[in-house]
């Protein structure tokens, strides 16, 4: 039976434990501590004025339709750094069936070999 | 007997038949007019969801309950084996069949506005309802020919509405794909099952459960079996059937797609802990003093294969635009965190020292089944409203969508969360469980997993950031945000992320913890169908 009591009770995982609701409570009670620590913050800022312009290396800001970053720029970095890898995984993913099937006959072959069938 | 009573006893059967016979309805109804369909379709899932209900009331306090077809004890007179087509449901079916009718609900109502302009639409819920019919017999029989029955229904009814936009070339390739690797896995998985029968004179589990012997043929249908359906389960490098899948099928399907994988994993474990659970501790060999079991050798394959799946899927969906298929990437790599789970068992099987991390890791496994079909179909679905309302799923494209689609943003935000674990969600629970037991047997593994984890949630940081932040791209000026009834689908699922996130100890206790007790111990399976003497 589930009782109301069941529903606050803390999730143990063997070694530790997890609660979220505790964890909830820290969150809110940390972000009222940042609010608190921001009405604290300096109150002469002024809006449109050079205060809110953006600064690229004293080159123009572009119109905002223009800075928007598709989606297969973002983490360009880290896929080029890994382009290795990319290109063996790439070469996996034919969309051929039979590439498919010869996956499956070779992991059935290492199983064989691991239950002692050959 | 009361009417109640009557329900309770044929449950397992009219769980299967109610949708099935639904099904062939479903052509004939549709000839009144479209609204009674759907009507019809949904008060028929809510007759199954009721029985569900009542079922899973009975499993949970009665125990395992068995449903034998044609007659009322499993062992006719005169006979010594169970010759019977029988359902055996125990804690851990109940789970599954929970699964499989939230999912069914939730497409259902999703596809009345998401296909609303489409052809066909007869065909599509007829064929629907069959799938959710097959996946319901694959969790709930215990007949092993039965399982290859259903699950080749399965197959052909998923290969069906993967093709559903049958006009796009991607789709029939997909679904074609699909079929060519489904029937080799499902020949394989025959070959198997008449591998068993030819030794035992049975196809009852139980019954194999309490004979398998572990001879030359057994280990070959072991391997069958394992292989067979850890491909329809997804495992790299077994996997890439299911991106083009899950990624060409409308939102709608895929999300009932993700529940027939589920159901080719719930097998899995099955007929590796259920059916060989006896034989798992078995010695093959000998080095030196110690000896190599087979929960040992074949534990850390599974671990080194849940490792590459998880890296491979999280690493592909990194690179992928296409909205659909870097969902199904991330679906990879979650079905790589469950197999992280079995591994971890199989390890610390019959290790005293790890008994505790071993169960611990089964539990995450099994938690992980339900948070991973409602983190990634919450995805899908999200997906699918993109589509809806951009006809757009290629992330190049995309952009300030969450000024005209705001709940489709919160939406995405809470699958977001989810499906990278992060806390307080849903995923964050089962995949500490996988953690904490598998840095115990092997740390590495354990960090790897972690660091994988937080590369989905860049993943999908990357969605947010193309799809839905940003300044407002001309073309989608005009676009609004989807019908209620998706908003609803999407909603329900949220909330239920939200709830399991929140109290995981109740999830855990009340539904996790009994599949997986029933999993770990398959002597009760066993006499359930064969009494005492098994």
């Amino acid at each position: 039976m589930i009782t109301w009591e069941s529903f606050l009770e803390t999730f143990e995982t063997g070694s530790g434990f997890w609660n979220p609701l505790v964890w909830i409570t820290a969150v809110v009670v940390a972000f009222l501590i940042v609010y608190i620590i921001r009405g604290y913050g300096k109150k002469d800022y002024k809006e449109k004025t050079g205060q809110t312009q953006a600064f690229l290396s004293g080159n123009p800001e572009y119109e905002k339709e223009q800075m928007h970053i598709k989606g297969s720029n973002v983490y360009w970095g880290f896929t080029e750094s890994l382009k290795w890898v990319y290109k063996v995984l790439d070469k996996i993913h034919t969309g051929n069936p039979s590439d498919y099937v010869l996956w499956f006959v070779i992991i059935m072959g290492v199983l064989f070999v691991i239950v002692e069938v050959i | 007997m009361n009417w109640f009573e009557l329900l309770t006893l044929h449950s397992p059967a009219l769980i299967v038949a109610v949708p099935l016979l639904a099904a062939f309805l479903t052509p004939l109804i549709s000839k009144i007019n479209d609204i009674v369909r759907n009507l019809f379709v949904l008060i028929m899932l809510s007759i199954t969801g009721l029985l569900v209900a009542i079922l899973g009331y009975d499993v949970f306090t009665n125990g395992i309950r068995v449903y034998v077809f044609g007659g009322g004890a499993p062992l006719p007179s005169g006979m010594t084996l169970p010759v019977r087509i029988m359902f055996e449901v125990d804690a851990m079916s109940i789970f599954m069949i929970i699964i499989t009718i939230v999912l069914a609900f939730i497409s259902i109502i999703y596809s009345l506005s998401y296909l609303k302009n489409q052809d066909g639409l007869d065909k599509y819920y007829t064929i629907v309802l069959l799938l959710i019919a097959s996946v319901f017999g694959m969790e709930l029989t215990g007949d092993l020919f039965n399982f290859f029955v259903f699950l080749e229904i399965s197959c052909i009814t998923s290969c069906a509405l993967i093709a559903f936009y049958i006009h796009k070339k991607e789709s029939i390739l997909a679904a074609f794909n699909y079929i060519v690797i489904s029937s080799i896995g499902a020949l394989f998985i025959l070959f198997a099952i008449a591998l068993l029968y030819g030794q035992y004179n049975a196809l009852n589990m139980a019954t194999l459960a309490s004979s398998i012997e572990f001879t030359f043929f057994d280990k070959i249908a072991l391997v069958l079996l394992i292989t067979g359906l850890a491909m329809k389960a997804g495992l790299v490098p077994m996997h890439m059937w299911l991106p083009d899948a899950y990624g060409r099928a409308p939102a709608s399907v895929t999300i009932i797609l993700i529940g027939a994988t589920m159901a080719s994993f719930y097998a899995l474990l099955r007929v590796s802990f259920t059916i060989y659970g006896n034989s798992l501790a078995v010695e093959l060999n000998k080095v030196g003093n110690s000896s190599i079991k087979l929960n040992m050798i074949l534990g850390t394959f599974v671990l080194v294969l849940a490792i590459i799946t998880i890296i491979v899927g999280v690493l592909m969906a990194l690179k992928q635009s296409n909205l659909k298929k870097m969902i199904a990437f991330a679906a990879i790599a979650e079905i790589g965190y469950m197999f992280l789970a079995v591994g971890s068992w199989l390890v610390a099987l019959n290790d005293p020292n790890l008994a505790v991390a071993g169960f611990n890791a089964l539990k995450g496994g099994i938690f992980h089944i339900i948070n991973d079909v409602l983190d990634i179909g919450l995805l899908f679905l999200v997906a699918g409203a993109i589509y809806y309302a951009t006809k757009e799923t290629s992330l190049n494209m995309m952009g300030g969508l969450a000024r005209n689609m705001k709940y489709t943003t919160v939406f995405f935000i809470i699958g977001l969360l989810a499906v990278s674990g992060m806390p307080p969600m849903n995923g964050f629970a089962s995949k500490l469980l996988i953690y904490e037991s598998t840095y115990l047997i092997n740390p590495i593994l354990a960090i790897v997993a972690v660091l994988c984890s937080i590369l989905l949630l860049a993943v999908f940081v990357k969605v947010l950031h193309s799809a839905f932040l940003g300044p407002e791209i001309p073309d989608f000026k005009d676009v609004k945000e989807v019908p209620k009834s998706m908003l609803a689908a999407m909603g329900v699922i949220a909330c239920v992320i939200i709830i399991f996130g929140l109290f995981p100890d109740m999830i855990v206790n009340n539904l996790v913890q009994p599949a997986a007790e029933a999993l770990a111990n398959n002597s009760n399976y066993i006499t359930s169908v064969l009494g005492g003497g098994a």
